[in-house]
């Protein structure tokens, strides 16, 4: 099964929806860099994650989420926050990453 | 050196505006921005700052950057007061797009309209967007 990066923010940028859109279930999709802000609730774009939440894995990375800011904010229910070393661990147990730069 | 403006101030001032429409650290656009916006202070210019889109990210409060190694410039944003930069606005619409209010915010704006925010563009001598 894929691991997905997503680098981008969702509201400037499709990458999150055309990564959905062929991501499989049971695929992990981790927001990284600007990718981060699309984990957050309440926001004209949470419905992209939360219509796939439960078949694909949702993970943010924790150092992208504090730099900017969203630490105390509220995140969509089920996205898994992750330490770069988590990070290697997800690269190590999924077949391949797909990035979607 | 002889400094022209020492006794009354520059000699030409315009209205700039700048506009910010992106996140603060996937891309260096955010902290080039303020730069600029910091030489206009320093030419004694009528300066205007927008935030919108992903710009209102800039303003964001609790940035805290040690763990992806950059500099946090969120708290420059309160010392351009300083630079008797004190026309700061944000586009409501694009708040409330990203589930935000002025109380996530660092520093105090002027919320406007998109239609407002037209309005003030219009008004604008020199206008520059990043």
């Amino acid at each position: 099964m894929l691991l997905h990066t997503v680098n981008k923010s969702p509201f400037e940028r499709n990458s999150l929806e055309s990564c959905l859109r062929v991501a499989e279930d049971g695929a992990g999709v981790l927001l990284i860099e600007d990718g981060v802000y699309a984990a957050m609730d309440n926001t004209q774009v949470s419905d992209l994650i939360k219509k796939r939440m439960g078949n694909v894995k949702f993970y943010v990375l924790g150092p992208d989420v504090d730099a900017r800011g969203l630490g105390n904010q509220s995140m969509i229910d089920g996205v898994e926050s992750v330490d770069y070393a988590g990070f290697v661990d997800l690269v190590e147990k999924h077949s391949a990453t797909q990035a979607w730069v | 050196m002889e400094e022209e403006w020492d006794e009354g101030g520059p000699e030409v001032v315009k209205r700039f505006m700048y506009v910010n429409r992106k996140a603060p650290y996937g891309t260096v656009y955010a902290l080039e921005m303020l730069e600029k916006v910091l030489i206009a202070a320093a030419f004694e210019q009528d300066v205007h700052v927008v935030f919108m889109d992903d710009g209102v990210y800039q303003l964001k409060k609790e940035q805290e950057t040690k763990a992806i190694n950059m500099k946090n410039f969120s708290p420059t944003f309160r010392a351009l007061e300083g630079y008797d930069v004190e026309k700061l606005y944000v586009e409501k619409e694009s708040l409330e797009a990203r589930g935000l209010t002025v109380d996530d915010l660092v520093v105090p704006v002027e919320v406007l309209s998109s239609e407002e925010l037209k309005g003030l563009m219009d008004k604008q001598e020199v206008i520059l967007t990043a």
